[in-house]
């Protein structure tokens, strides 16, 4: 019973929080990657791409609640989700005709798209906060918890409770699915062949007749689309925060620069590699620690590495660690 | 630049005076000198800043990383030292500390030399350390902490005067810039933007986190002044009169008066920065740094070493910052990690330059005057143009009290506004580069 006791706790507390966690932040770092594969530049304005999107899909839950519309068990965000995809995607596109076309006409260094993004990233900020304000917003509704404390504890007669909340459950689902969906795009469409072959070679695919207003099109919708989806679930599963939205911006840029920028399945991996680190690190391993060892070699302090604050930098030295050691991150990524 | 006056440079700066006067004649001049105080500090973050982007093409996002810890440097130096915490934990802190560092010796030792299992010596090497690091580390740091939390609990400073903090906050930000350097600058361009900007993370969560060291977000107050007190000032008969002869009332002359000599202070570091780089710029040295920003590859065929160049500039440009960081915290009066915000105190900083002109200290300067006062006057002048906005509304309506909320949050989309707009019609900046 004591190794299945502590593989619940550490399930409990690390494993089921860590997935959530890590699929949220692949979605945002497929969004990064996309723009620095096709566009190449990092987009500093990501996370508040997020922040706006989620916005949107709040003040559209909002609605149908007001109008009494519900999804039953799920959250009513689920719903809304097309209108916030659509607002971010009507963003994305005005952002990216006012400013940054301009500079790709010019042929602009990367660094002058990094720092039009930074400006990019200030009028988001603003325009969210404008909008909804800087406070918490909480628009989680539906069923709670998937697998619950006690019923856990009823059905499987263990000590240690296993708690999955609906919200965690549900990230996982979509995230599948939309990166299901959008590999399917990008392997078996013309669409998103196209988009591979500007990625891999821009003047290659100028001369294979590849519309590059069309690729960058395209890229910005699915942004808008992956950046909203990654906001409505961190939202859901956590809070609503402008700041902290800005703030994901490290661990998702974290994610994919260890994923290899530019490299969709990279970036997918980077968010878990991520997400499972900080959890790991910060968390206090006393407990399951306790259900291994011998009584006498139980460990008096709580075993956490780092204090919870710390998790920034616990994405930071992986980053840092494999920049030094595999530069171009753990799949093969491209450097400007 | 130094010997030609450029007739654009002079209208412009006197532009930016005639705003800080405005301000003095329409709202108070000791608002004005509050603007004016954290606008000499903000220039020299500029001046950091354009070191290492203007000069040498370095986009560091790290800038308040560089200074919090100068800040942090303004408190180890001025505060006084609290011995009984010292007593308590500070040898187990020092000796932690001391076998953190040779852990991190030990272990770029191990991957020079260990030959085939170098890396797995490395990470037995490193969790070891760090083991012994917290087993040593943490008794001490617990009793420091225990030390009376509620006023004291951390190991305080070495009580010397507050003016001395300024360079050594600009040597910990040095220190923390070589460690970075070591590391980060041999990487591209886009990574060493995101690398910075988590080193600049780590700093304030550790600054937030090891109370020992300066108390975390129980903050530091009372950091000594260079400068007379008010109150000790409002007490001299000899200051009365003189605020009399102006026929001023003592409270607002001691505040004017304080603040004065504070951007007497920050004006003499300032008229120092601006007369070092402007030498530095126009000797070889500088010469050799633009050639290696406008093209790497044939600077390092004349035989330049690009990388050390780069390390040097990096750590130049922060120890700047590191003092406008200790300036920061020494006109506060206080620490307080909270407070550091990577968009006022990076980014903010970054439209300071872009705005100002890249490669140019004065357009740096003036970028830093001009931005920083926006940033303080766009949140009344936007509230009034609310206030235009929705005169017309009746009162109480859902909207109107909402955009009148609002109106503290355009500063931000001012700034994203101010920095696409200079970056698109003048992308040099307002007073470009020779």
């Amino acid at each position: 019973m004591e190794p299945l006791h502590a593989l619940v706790t550490l399930a409990n507390f690390v494993i089921v929080p860590a997935v959530a966690y890590g699929s949220q932040l692949a979605l945002g770092a497929l969004g990064v990657t996309l723009i620095y594969g096709i566009l190449r530049f990092s987009n500093f304005a990501h996370g508040d791409t997020m922040a706006f999107g989620t916005m949107a899909v709040i003040l559209a839950t909002w609605g149908l609640q007001s109008m009494g519309v519900g999804f039953g068990p799920l959250p009513t965000a689920l719903l809304a989700l097309p209108v916030g995809i659509a607002a971010a995607a009507l963003l994305l596109l005005g952002t990216d005709r006012a400013i940054y076309r301009f500079y790709r006409k010019k042929k602009a260094a990367p660094v002058t798209f990094v720092i039009a993004s930074l400006g990019v990233m200030f009028i988001y900020n603003g325009i969210t906060r404008f909008i909804i304000g800087v406070d918490d917003q909480r628009f989680a509704d539906g069923e709670r918890f998937l697998v619950s404390a006690g019923g856990f504890r009823d059905a499987t007669g263990l000590d240690e409770p296993l708690v999955i909340k609906s919200t965690q459950a549900i990230t996982v689902v979509v995230v599948v699915v939309v990166v299901a969906v959008l590999f399917w795009f990008l392997n078996r469409t013309r669409t998103g062949k196209s988009m591979r072959a500007y990625s891999d070679n821009e003047d290659l695919a100028l001369l294979s007749g590849i519309n590059p207003e069309r690729v960058v099109t395209y890229t910005w919708l699915i942004v808008a689309g992956l950046a909203t989806i990654a906001g409505t679930l961190y939202g859901l599963d956590k809070s609503f925060k402008p700041f902290t939205y800005f703030q994901l911006l490290l661990p998702i840029f974290a994610a994919a620069i260890v994923g290899g920028l530019g490299n969709p399945i990279g970036a997918i991996a980077g968010g878990f590699v991520i997400a499972f680190a900080e959890v790991t690190v910060t968390y206090p391993l006393k407990k399951v620690l306790g259900y291994f060892l011998p009584e006498s070699l139980a460990p008096d302090g709580l075993v956490q590495l780092l204090s919870t604050d710390y998790k920034f930098a616990v994405s930071f030295m992986i980053l840092i660690l494999v920049l030094l050691i595999r530069p171009t991150g753990l799949f093969r990524g491209k450097s400007v | 630049m130094s010997e030609r006056v450029n007739p654009r440079a002079v209208g412009l700066f006197g532009l930016v005076a005639l705003l800080f006067v405005g301000t003095g004649f329409l709202q108070s001049w000791n608002v004005t000198l509050t603007i004016l105080n954290m606008g000499l500090i903000s220039a020299i973050m500029a001046l950091g800043v354009n070191m290492q982007w203007g000069y040498a093409g370095l986009f560091n996002v790290g800038i308040m990383g560089f200074v919090a810890l100068g800040g942090l440097g303004a408190v180890f130096v001025s505060m006084p030292p609290d011995t009984e915490a010292i007593a308590a934990g500070g040898g187990r802190v020092l000796g932690g500390l001391l076998l953190g560092a040779a852990t991190v010796i030990a272990a770029i030792f191990v991957w020079r030399r260990g030959g085939r299992y170098a890396g797995w010596l490395m990470v037995a090497v490193l969790i070891a350390g760090f083991l012994l690091y917290r087993a040593v580390l943490d008794p001490g740091v617990d009793a420091i902490e225990a030390v009376s939390p509620a006023n004291r609990g951390s190991i305080g400073g070495l009580g010397l005067p507050v003016l001395l903090s300024w360079p050594v906050g600009g040597l910990l930000a040095a220190g923390a810039a070589w460690i970075i350097g070591k590391t980060a600058l041999g990487l591209r361009s886009d990574y060493l933007a995101i690398a910075t900007l988590g080193i600049a993370e780590i700093i304030i969560a550790m600054m937030k986190n090891e109370d020992w060291l300066a108390r975390g977000v129980k903050n530091v107050i009372g950091v000594p002044r260079p400068v007379p007190y008010e109150v000790d000032l409002q007490q001299a008969q000899a200051f009365r009169d003189f605020a009399a002869g102006f026929g001023a009332d003592t409270v607002t002359a001691s505040a004017i008066v304080v603040k004065l000599a504070y951007a007497g202070l920050f004006a003499v570091v300032l008229l120092f920065l601006i007369w070092l780089s402007q030498a530095a710029l126009a000797s070889p040295w500088g010469r050799m740094m633009r050639a290696i920003r406008d093209n790497e590859v044939a600077a390092e065929a004349m035989g330049k070493d690009v990388t050390q160049r780069h390390l040097q500039i990096f750590i130049l440009g922060s120890a700047v910052l590191g003092l406008a960081g200790a300036m920061m915290v020494t006109f506060d009066g206080q620490l307080t990690p909270t407070s550091y915000q990577p968009l006022r105190y990076t980014f903010l900083i970054w439209v300071m330059v872009i705005v100002g002109g890249s490669g140019n200290n004065w357009g740096a300067v003036l970028g830093g005057f001009l931005i920083w006062w926006l940033w303080v006057e766009v949140e009344p002048l936007g509230a009034l143009l609310m206030q235009g906005i929705t005169a017309g509304m009746t009162d109480g309506s859902w909207l109107k009290s909402h955009l009148l909320d609002a109106a503290a949050h355009m500063r931000l989309l001012t700034m994203g506004v101010i920095l696409l707009l200079v970056l698109r019609f003048s992308p040099r900046g307002l007073l470009p580069e020779k």
